[in-house]
């Protein structure tokens, strides 16, 4: 099935499920949700044009025992409501000493969809995880959005960031029949090998896998890929397991390096599993620019595939 | 009107609402001629033409223009080149911003329009700040940002509104309201269908600030408004608001512009029967180009002749424009990393 309607099954499974889940927003792209928007048009809100304020009911909703999904589209608008989601959700249960949660999912499509321009194809999700006290769930497979936002919706205590890539929502894989949950901080190895690790989220896990077989193919080079699936909880044991496994790390991801999302997975490979590397540790990122509108300028900052495997190539010997 | 608008500023107020119809039309057919030229969203003004067009033609080179996601059609009017704004649309190397910003974010700051956001409000303060630079620099600069009803759900919006009235800022809020019914565009006019506000004027005569509404199809009702506006605020006045309605153009009901009854005849000017029937109460009641050809007919200032010959011009320009577009090379992949800071 596609990405996009294992998102729908989950939120559809949701709603059924659980009567304090509700929506606030229910676009979710493409995803194929007409039928469950009418059977529970009771708890759907279609908010106006008012991030911040839609966020903040969401949490206060959140913190007396209704279990919101908000939907906000473009990951972008969700700057709009960062004083909300940082300030406020964020924070709510260390600063109550551990009395007011806020189970609360922002379900966003971030990154560079084609030709969305400067303010439609950013990443937010290092602001994110940059952020104690909220839960980043980056899926990389149908799978993942499925089961990721079931756990999310139904199971968490926490306010979760979910951040689908705009890029996966046609993509297909195979989902498990049925409910089921994924919990967050379980990262899967999507390809094996040994040569080298390739630590990817989000879109970046299929385009690590088609680096991976570029580099078995053209390379005799086995990289091993690990979808991390969720950035908090991160699950440090499968993703250093790998790394003491190969000696080498390519970390990538789409957002912008400093502070980044790679940038922060390549220091805890550094610190925690320095003695077993043989190289240094790569990244490959958004390069750091705002997304031009312009198609080859676009494509020339994007993380691609041919852009790990050269990663991959500067530390593996060649062969 | 007070004073009649004289047959030459007529003439040219009109050219200069089919260059912008003209202009987007274009657009579209980028869109539905050539597989993948554009590959998002594009959003267009038809149907807001008379606002765009005579809010604009009060202002000077030196005056600052804000505008949005809709904004094509904005920047030709404040006399940005037709070619130039095609090829940013399509990501061109010769495009206003050289292909960087594409449709959302078109801007010519040579022509006071520094910055354009797709970011809903995105504008609103930072016009606030250009009349703050005015007033600071006694420049007499006028400022108008365009926006539409949409942005008055955002919280933005009401931030900027009181510090302008607070500061007694020079400038106007150009608030597009683009989808009234037609009988309703000179009443109370109806708000958003997102805002619990009964009237969305009510909401700046709220703050005090001055408001006023005009039929944003009426042509000359706009201009009468700006040229008083935009003197005020060159006097150091404001901040004012105006609430302009317009009602919805057919091809924009779909998820992309469609040009649902084909390009625009000019014909429809004087024969609206003619047009066909998904437009045609639209363009008997609602499309502001025809409402003003029509009215310049009726008054005699203008001949079937002359104005087929208008259009026929036009038609021309943009025909280069879009080819010039067309012909414009993709900028330089590597070309992506210039320009993060100054
Ligand atoms: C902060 C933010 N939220 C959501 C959007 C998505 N969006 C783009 S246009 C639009 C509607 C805007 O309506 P209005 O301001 O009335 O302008 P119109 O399109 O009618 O000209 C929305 C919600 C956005 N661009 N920015
Ligand atoms: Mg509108």
């Amino acid at each position: 099935m596609t990405f996009g309607q294992a998102l729908a099954e989950a939120v559809e499974e949701a709603l059924a499920e659980d009567e304090r889940v509700t929506l606030i927003g229910a676009g979710f792209g493409s995803a194929p949700l007409d039928e469950a928007r009418e059977k529970y048009a009771a708890r759907i809100k279609y908010p106006p044009i008012a991030e911040l304020a839609y966020c903040g009911i969401g949490i206060g909703a959140a913190m007396c025992g209704v279990r919101p999904i908000i939907e906000l589209s473009t990951g972008t608008f969700s700057y709009e409501a960062i004083p909300q989601i940082i300030n406020e959700a964020a924070i709510a249960y260390s600063n109550s000493g551990g009395q007011t949660s806020v189970p609360i999912v922002f379900h966003m499509f971030h990154g560079i969809r084609g030709a969305g321009g400067v303010q439609h194809s950013g990443s937010p999700h290092p602001w994110y995880w940059n952020t104690p006290g909220l839960q980043v769930a980056v899926p990389g497979t149908p799978a993942d959005a499925k089961g990721l936002l079931r756990w999310a919706a139904l199971k968490s205590k926490n306010p979760t960031v979910y951040m689908n890539h705009t890029r996966l929502l046609n993509t297909r894989g195979g989902v498990p029949e049925g409910p089921f949950e994924i919990h967050f901080g379980q990262a899967e190895v999507s390809r094996s090998g040994n040569d080298v690790t390739i630590v990817a989220c989000g879109i970046q896990v299929p385009r690590a896998l088609e680096a991976a077989e570029t580099l078995a193919r053209d390379h005799g080079i086995e990289a091993e890929v690990i979808n991390l699936r969720t950035l908090q909880p991160l699950d440090r044991v499968t993703m250093l397991g790998s790394v003491r496994k190969t000696g080498r790390a390519v970390v990538t991801d789409e957002s912008h390096d400093n502070c980044g999302v790679a940038a922060g997975l390549a220091a805890i490979i550094a610190d925690e599993a320095f003695t077993s590397l043989k190289a240094p540790v790569k990244r490959v990122s958004t390069m750091p620019v705002p997304v031009p509108y312009a198609e080859p300028m676009e494509d020339f900052v994007t993380a691609r595939p041919d852009r790990i495997v050269a990663a991959v190539q500067e530390i593996v010997p060649g062969r | 009107m007070a004073v009649p608008v004289p047959a030459e500023s007529a003439l040219s107020l009109l050219q200069l609402m089919l260059r912008m119809r003209r202009l987007e039309e274009e657009v579209i057919h980028f869109q539905r001629d050539h597989q993948g030229l554009i590959r998002g969203h594009v959003h267009v003004y038809i149907g807001q033409e008379a606002a765009g067009a005579a809010g604009c033609s009060v202002l000077r080179k030196e005056d600052r223009l804000f505008t949005t996601h809709r904004n094509h059609a904005h920047v030709l009017a404040k006399g940005g080149d037709a070619g130039r704004i095609l090829a940013e649309i399509i990501g061109r190397a010769d495009g206003l911003c050289k292909g960087r910003a594409g449709t959302f974010h078109v801007a010519d700051p040579a022509l006071g329009i520094l910055h354009t956001s797709a970011i809903v409000g995105g504008c609103l303060p930072l016009a606030a700040g250009a009349a703050y630079a005015a007033k600071l620099q006694g420049s007499g600069q006028a400022t108008v940002a365009f926006f539409g009803d949409g942005a008055m759900e955002e919280g933005v919006f009401y931030e900027t509104l009181n510090i302008a009235q607070l500061w007694q800022l020079p400038m106007i809020f150009y608030m597009e309201n683009n989808a009234v019914l037609p009988g309703e565009r000179s009443g109370r006019g109806s708000p958003s269908s997102e805002h619990s506000a009964e009237a969305l004027s009510d909401i700046p005569q709220a703050f005090g600030v001055l408001t006023q509404h005009v039929d944003g199809t009426d042509a000359e009702a706009v201009l009468e408004l700006m040229q008083d506006l935009v003197a005020r605020s060159r006097r150091g006045e404001g901040p004012f608001f105006v609430e302009s309605r317009t009602s919805r153009w057919p091809g924009n009901y779909g998820s992309v512009p469609s040009l649902v009854g084909g390009d625009t005849d000019i014909s429809w000017a004087w024969d609206w029967q003619s047009a066909p029937e998904v437009v045609r109460r639209w363009e008997e009641l609602s499309d502001p180009i025809m409402l003003y050809a029509r009215k310049l007919l009726d008054r005699g200032a203008l001949t079937i002749d002359r104005l087929v010959e208008l259009d026929g011009s036009v038609r021309e320009e943009m025909g280069h424009a879009a080819e010039f577009a067309l012909n414009s090379p993709l900028p330089d992949a590597a070309g992506a990393l210039e320009y993060a800071y100054a």
